[in-house]
């Protein structure tokens, strides 16, 4: 082990250059692959990377140890060209455990690096993944991956042996080791990890110490043991020049909600329940309570947007969030604020369901719901950001919309986007567009249901506003006075207003972006967050000689208004989805165009892969 | 913004007439609900608050119609929902003076659990239970205070599930306010109205109200004079607990731990149980005593002082920005890890 203490003395190794990587950290959810993954994607980050992560764990906080659902994994992309998707066939696995390496191994290219921790390869691990022999004994193994055995746990306590921890303490620092071997192998920074480490552990000195001296361990053996012979480089990416941060979905659509408060200068009430994945945002606001961001942890679902509604009728902007069954749950207060037309926005943090499901995988299999999952006509504006970062401006539109039509607004996120990050180019805040709101003062003429003739609004009057008493509720109410009336022919015109008001909202979406030629062999249209796999499908297609073109729709109801015109441009209509068919349904519908569905609903997000061979498939070509 | 309570602005000198709303009152003909709405509207005068900072919220069912008939701001709202509406509400407008407005089945079936929650959160508004033991507006069907064995549409030989007691369910739940009155008592009705708009945190009052077509006079126990002189118990702070007829005085005791009537002339002065609105355990052995066997205590149960929810809420946002401002998001968009690109 003396080559771990000795500084690295000039050992010659190959530098290669790549395009990208894509590597995978997976072990037991003790292991701290979250934070590996997170510390990579930093490091990363800094080199100039472009990047697109998919963090993945099981829904069990402590998943029994060593078990195939205990596992957890982090992957990432990172490339000196623009990566839209966290990858699809890994380059790198590193598996901390045997049941690690039985859950990925499939995804490994062959040829890839494959970086195992032997001291975890014991029979009780062995057994628990349900492997009859070790694996890493199998001459096959090595023969298909250039295999790595490294004895992470032995090390890493040699690393450390002189400091005053235990066993189990020292054990848990081994992600570091990892992290430090596989930031030499891509040729990592190491400082972001060493000050977070020197920042995260200020108050245990002990366990800094360990972390530091770990990670440099990683490192140094990577560099020094005769075992890797080459290892890599990847060049910054040409991005656009700014300053940039990580963002994951998640805090991007609270930021967005903070960024609303301040530029409408309203305050926000948001009221949510806990559930996975959409509890971070609730987490995220809570923290910044000087933006006059209120936020209620509710006794439940209905509570959480019937107290969002409240506030909007009291003259703040309320917003709910919660993932598919928690909005299920909402539908009748999402009706409610239809009928009073009082702006509210629903965030949905989609997640594998029916039911429960599968709570911290992802899909995209709401879309219907948000549509249509309420009783009677109760149309509202659907909108679906594209990338983690996009949140950010799709929560501040929808706050806008919602106020300046008052009408509900779903937002359709999912937990690919919402725990997924990407490097963010910040924006300049003082750019965004504005959001004015005003408040009905004025008695003369006042009735609770007089119309904005080009947006269809009602007035939003804040309760407290001298002569202006006024009584709104669920039942059917007469145009314009708003007093109860079970008239046949107001309510068909009440029914229409209502539609027809969210429709014009059309008016505020900008010309759609065509990725490609503007007509051709086909069209791929998705939406959410399957963006970055479609992109780079249609780019490979595009590189291939095809006449393939993609737009991304961020505006699921009302849709584009050039839609209909951009559909007919080409011969063939693709439309992937992690769903059974659900936009390719409404598109059919809409527009009577022949579209054909890409459809798997794994819990997982679509490989660019899988729907560059649909391309092809659908063009009658070989890839 | 003037967290917990209405009435920074004087109210101008209001009469009752104020507060009817130009909506044709559509209750069934002799229904309680009637004269509870006169109460109110008699009341509001009083409460010094002027009429655009009051908000009347309810859910759905014969009382929730209520805030069509006030001419203040209103929302009639959904099922159950309106203690998460009007917390909401309370949230962003702490300046506003709240009643919500609800009924047996709204509040204490659907809606039992935001009763709950806005209890033990003892959020500032008024809730105003209307308590007929039955489902009026969906046609007499059991409610969830129906007594043991109700025959109605739905249970046709019998109702198999025991009653809530809303006041014991309010003290249960750690409610601040706990009173109760009769639809037919208007001048109790009023003073119980003033005391629970008046409370700092959630004010609950039940209001037994008679629905004259699905339950007609459930609630005779309390209407009949004779019943009523042998039965009603007026809690008044600081006195003891004695009722029935003037010659012939009950008292309420306790023996042991256990709650018993006696006559009162056959018990010395000093174990009479002397009536504290600040001893919310009294309060939960009173809640649970009914007539026969026990007198029906009427007036306030419990009026004690605990922390308000939005209070502490708008405390920690005002610690916030003047400990380190208010939010800028340009500040925030560049905090934390940033790396440039040129």
């Amino acid at each position: 082990m003396s080559q771990i203490a000795t500084p690295a003395t000039g050992v010659e190794k190959s530098r290669k250059a790549l395009n990208r990587a894509v590597i995978r950290f997976a072990g037991d959810s003790g292991d701290g692959m979250q934070l590996t993954g997170e510390q990579f994607t930093t490091e990363s980050a800094w080199a100039g990377n472009d990047l697109a992560t998919l963090p993945n764990f099981p829904a069990e906080i402590r998943a029994p140890a060593g078990t195939l659902f205990g596992v957890s994994s982090f992957q990432l992309q990172f490339g000196s060209q623009r990566v839209y998707t966290p990858g699809d066939r890994l380059d790198c696995l590193v598996a901390m455990n045997p049941a690690a390496l039985k859950v990925h191994l499939r995804d490994l290219k062959t040829g890839g690096l494959l970086i195992v921790n032997t001291q975890a390869f014991d029979k009780r691990n062995l057994d628990k993944a349900g492997y009859a022999a070790n694996p890493l004994d199998e001459p096959a193994l090595a023969e298909r991956y250039r295999l790595h055995k490294v004895d992470m746990t032995g090390l890493t306590h040699e690393a450390i042996k002189d400091l005053p921890l235990n066993t189990k303490e020292k054990d848990r620092t081994k992600n570091f080791f990892a992290l430090g071997l596989v930031s030499w192998i891509y040729t990592r920074p190491l400082e972001p990890t060493l000050a977070w480490i020197e920042k995260r552990f200020a108050k245990n000195k002990d366990i800094a110490e360990a972390n530091t001296r770990v990670l440099k361990a990683g490192h140094a053996f990577g560099e020094t043991a005769e075992i890797f012979g080459e290892h890599y480089a990847i060049e910054p990416a040409e991005m656009a020049p700014g300053l940039y941060r990580a963002m994951t979905g998640n805090r991007a659509l609270a930021w967005g909600i903070l960024a609303a408060a301040q530029r409408s200068k309203v305050p926000v009430v948001y009221g949510a329940y806990p559930i996975t994945p959409a509890s971070d945002i609730l987490h995220e606001l809570a923290m910044h309570k000087r933006f006059r961001v209120r936020t209620i942890q509710a006794e439940d679902e209905i509570a959480a947007v019937t107290a969002a509604i409240g506030a909007s009728f009291g003259g703040a902007i309320g917003i709910t969030a919660s993932s598919g069954p928690g909005v299920a749950l909402k539908s009748e207060g999402i009706g409610l604020a239809v009928t009073a037309e009082l702006p509210l926005v629903v965030l949905n943090i989609q997640r594998a369901g029916p039911s429960t499901g599968m709570p911290t995988k992802t899909e995209q299999a709401d879309l219907m719901q948000a549509l249509y999952g309420r009783n009677s006509e109760a149309p509202v504006v659907v909108l679906a950001p594209a990338t983690p970062g996009d949140c950010f401006y799709v929560a501040y539109e929808a706050v806008r919309l919602a106020a300046k039509y008052m009408v509900p607004v779903i937002v359709l996120s999912d937990g690919f986007l919402a725990n997924g990050s990407e490097p963010w180019l910040i924006p300049d805040a003082t750019k965004l567009p504005p959001i004015e709101i005003t408040f009905r003062t004025e008695q003369e003429g006042f009735f609770p249901y007089l119309r904005d003739p080009a947006t269809l609004a009602r007035p939003w009057v804040r309760p407290g506003t001298p002569g202006l008493e006024h009584r709104i509720g669920g039942i059917e109410k007469q145009d314009v006075t708003g007093n109860i009336s079970y008239d046949p022919e107001n309510h068909d015109h009440m029914v229409r207003t209502r539609a027809e008001k969210v429709r014009r909202v059309a008016q505020e979406i900008p010309p759609t972006s065509i990725n490609g030629p503007a007509t051709g062999d086909l069209l791929v249209v998705g939406w959410g967050g399957t963006y970055g796999a479609i992109t780079a499908a249609v780019e490979q297609a595009q590189t291939a000689g095809k006449s393939v073109a993609s737009v991304h729709l961020r505006h699921l109801n009302p849709l584009p208004p050039d839609l209909g015109h951009i559909l007919r441009e080409y011969r063939k209509v693709l439309v992937p989805e992690i769903n059974s068919g659900q936009l390719v349904r409404v598109l059919r519908a809409e527009y009577l165009v022949d579209a054909v569905g890409f459809n798997r609903v794994r819990g997982l997000p679509l490989a660019s892969e899988e729907i560059y061979e649909a391309i092809n498939q659908l063009l009658g070509s070989k890839p | 913004m003037t967290p917990s309570g209405a009435g920074a602005k004087e109210a101008p000198k209001y009469t009752k007439k104020d507060f009817e709303s130009d909506q044709d009152v559509r209750w069934c003909p002799g229904c309680g609900d009637y004269a509870i709405l006169s109460a109110i509207q008699k009341t509001m005068p009083d409460l010094g608050i002027p009429k655009e900072d009051i908000v009347f919220i309810s859910g759905i069912g014969c009382s929730s119609r209520f805030p069509y008939y006030m001419n203040t701001y209103g929302f009639h709202t959904i099922h159950g929902r309106a203690p998460a509406i009007a917390t909401g509400l309370r949230v962003a407008r702490p300046e506003l003076k709240i009643f919500v407005v609800t009924g047996d089945g709204d509040g204490l079936s659907i809606g039992g659990n935001h009763m709950l929650h806005v209890l033990r959160r003892n959020v500032n508004l008024t809730i105003l239970l209307f308590n007929n033991r039955i489902y009026g507006l969906t046609k007499g069907q059991y409610s969830p205070t129906s007594e043991l064995g109700k025959v109605t549409k739905s249970t046709p030989v019998g109702s198999a599930d025991r009653p809530v007691n809303p006041l014991a369910f309010a003290l249960g739940c750690g409610a601040t306010f706990v009173a109760r009155t009769v639809d037919r008592n208007i001048p109790h009705m009023d003073e119980m109205l003033k005391r629970a708009a008046k409370h700092k945190g959630t004010g609950f009052v039940e209001i037994l109200q008679n629905c004259n077509v699905y339950n007609d006079l459930a609630w005779n126990v309390i209407y009949d004079r004779e019943s009523k002189v042998q039965h009603e118990l007026r809690l008044e702070h600081g006195k003891p607990l004695l009722f029935g007829p003037q010659d012939d005085r009950r008292a309420l005791i306790m023996e042991g731990v256990t709650p018993k009537v006696v006559r009162a002339k056959d018990v010395p002065e000093s174990t009479l149980w002397v009536h504290d609105e600040k001893n919310v355990n009294a309060a939960k052995l009173l809640a649970d005593l009914f007539a026969p066997e026990f007198p029906i205590p009427v007036g306030v149960l419990a009026a004690v002082d605990a922390p308000v929810y939005e209070d502490i809420m708008l405390e920690q946002e005002e610690k916030a920005i003047s400990e380190r401002g208010p939010g800028d998001i340009a500040k925030l968009l560049t905090s934390g890890d940033t790396w440039k690109i040129s």
